[in-house]
């Protein structure tokens, strides 16, 4: 099997604390990139990236268009903005309207990382209380990447996880602390 | 397996719109045409994209309806205040040494960025030296655009954006409310030229001294991107401005070095060296 080059994640209401933890929690040494959709509001976008940066240990960029994909660095989409997989090496954005109220939307995310990554992209679904992410997440697993999902008792908000749940039989459920330690395994 | 299936047809498709009908798709991000052209399939009811392709082929009207999927474009009046609120304070002070202006507005799709800037420019009182260029692809968006109808419930947002921009009149003294809409005045439209142009297969077409292209290139490849800021190279004369949107940048073309950042963080930049 060919290694992992992407994990993408997306999280909504509640969703910065266990992203941080995440974050905080990968060791330095792994080799994926990671591509980060968070709902919030535009206007707190500046502090959320610079607490970001405080946690990880990888270095955290916030995405330009045609932004380049390097391993071992976090990518995270700008407000108003979708950000899309266009190829192997780099991100797109869009401004086309929101999907499931969002922009950006994790689903558009997931749908142009699988279409380009497939079985070497992981998808997480945390925490949150609209759908978005689960249609991605269902095309993550079809195209033979491996989508896994935050434990909807120990979420913030356990109606995103339990909708990705829901359209994804296969999906694997795990806490907060089983996602790093799989993540740390495996990248 | 599909996934690549979808691919190839899509590039199929690209070249049947512009072999038969002359628009060059051929260059833009696939990541998002995928997702336009997903949609044109649920509203055409087709199964595949060759379906598709098939039926613009031979349905004109079709391909039309078709366009307008892949070109459609949303912003808002004063979208990103602060960009408008750089313009009025910085680059507003350099316009005005010149006797005589032209603006280029690319990709203008409904004219919400044109009339943000004829506001701008006649608050700054240097509408009545300037000519607008209003461009894009689209027929029906230039037609829009003309129009220069809006949804009233848009209203609210675009007055909020307006006043952070820094606007000093009121908006509410540019348009006039009817029937759930609202149109702006026609006085506005004066010294605009709504043109069709692509930045893919045509020429610069003026000197102008200042280009407001935001979120239009993100549509882009890269080479793509290059050939459309080759283009705005020709256009400027040393130290023109070129804005960007807020989240594109030079630093991935070939033409960086033919500009040089003037407010990096609004993505406004200037023209160097060069006539």
């Amino acid at each position: 099997m060919q290694g992992f080059r992407i994990v993408a994640i997306g999280a909504s209401a509640g969703g910065v604390e266990v992203v941080s933890e995440i974050l905080e929690g990968l060791k330095p040494t792994c080799q994926v990139a990671i591509l980060l959709v968070i709902h919030i509001p535009s206007t707190r976008n500046t502090r959320l990236l610079q607490l970001l940066r405080s946690k990880s240990r990888l270095p955290v960029i916030e995405v330009d268009d045609k932004e380049q994909i390097f391993s071992s660095h976090v990518y995270l989409a700008p407000p108003d903005y979708h950000i899309l997989v266009e190829d192997e090496d780099s991100l797109a954005l869009s401004s086309d309207l929101p999907v499931n109220y969002s922009r950006p939307s994790i689903d558009v995310l997931f749908e142009s990382a699988a279409d380009v990554f497939g079985e070497r992209l992981i998808g997480v679904v945390l925490t949150g209380a609209n759908r978005d992410g689960a249609s991605g997440l269902s095309k993550i697993i079809s195209a033979r990447g491996i989508g896994i999902v935050q434990d909807p008792e120990e979420a913030h908000c356990r109606v995103m996880p339990e909708a990705a749940i829901g359209n994804s039989a296969s999906a694997l459920v795990m806490s907060r602390s089983q996602i790093i330690e799989f993540l740390n395994e495996r990248t | 397996m599909s996934a690549k299936i979808d691919d190839l047809e899509i590039r199929l498709l690209l070249e049947a719109i512009y072999h038969k009908y002359d628009y060059d798709f051929r260059g833009y991000s696939l990541a998002s045409l995928k997702r336009r052209i997903a949609q044109a399939l649920t509203r055409f009811k087709c199964e595949t994209i060759s379906e598709l392709q098939n039926r613009v082929l031979h349905d004109k009207i079709s391909f039309t309806e078709l366009l307008n999927y892949m070109t459609v474009q949303v912003s808002e009046l004063f979208r990103d205040p602060e960009y408008f609120k750089a313009l009025r304070e910085k680059v507003v002070p350099h316009l005005e040494t010149y006797p005589s202006l032209k603006v280029w507005i690319p990709g203008c799709a409904d004219g919400e960025e044109v009339y943000s800037l004829i506001i701008l420019f006649r608050e700054m009182g240097l509408e009545k030296r300037t000519i607008f260029y209003a461009t894009d692809i689209s027929s029906d968006a230039l037609q829009r655009a003309e129009a220069g109808h809006y949804d009233l419930d848009r209203i609210p947002l675009f007055t909020k954006n307006h006043r952070l921009s820094g606007g000093t009149g009121s908006l509410s003294d540019y348009y006039t409310a009817a029937y759930g809409r609202v149109i702006f005045d026609r006085t506005l439209r004066q010294r605009v030229v709504f043109s069709d142009h692509s930045l893919a297969s045509d020429a610069s077409f003026a000197e102008v001294q200042l280009i407001s292209c935001r979120n239009t290139l993100i549509y882009f490849r890269r080479e793509l991107q290059d050939r459309a800021i080759g283009l705005f190279k020709e256009s400027l004369p040393r130290n023109g401005f070129l804005g960007l949107g807020a989240k594109e940048s030079l630093r991935f073309s070939q033409h960086d070095s033919d500009f040089c950042d003037f407010d990096q963080i609004h993505r406004i930049y200037r023209r160097a060296g060069g006539l």
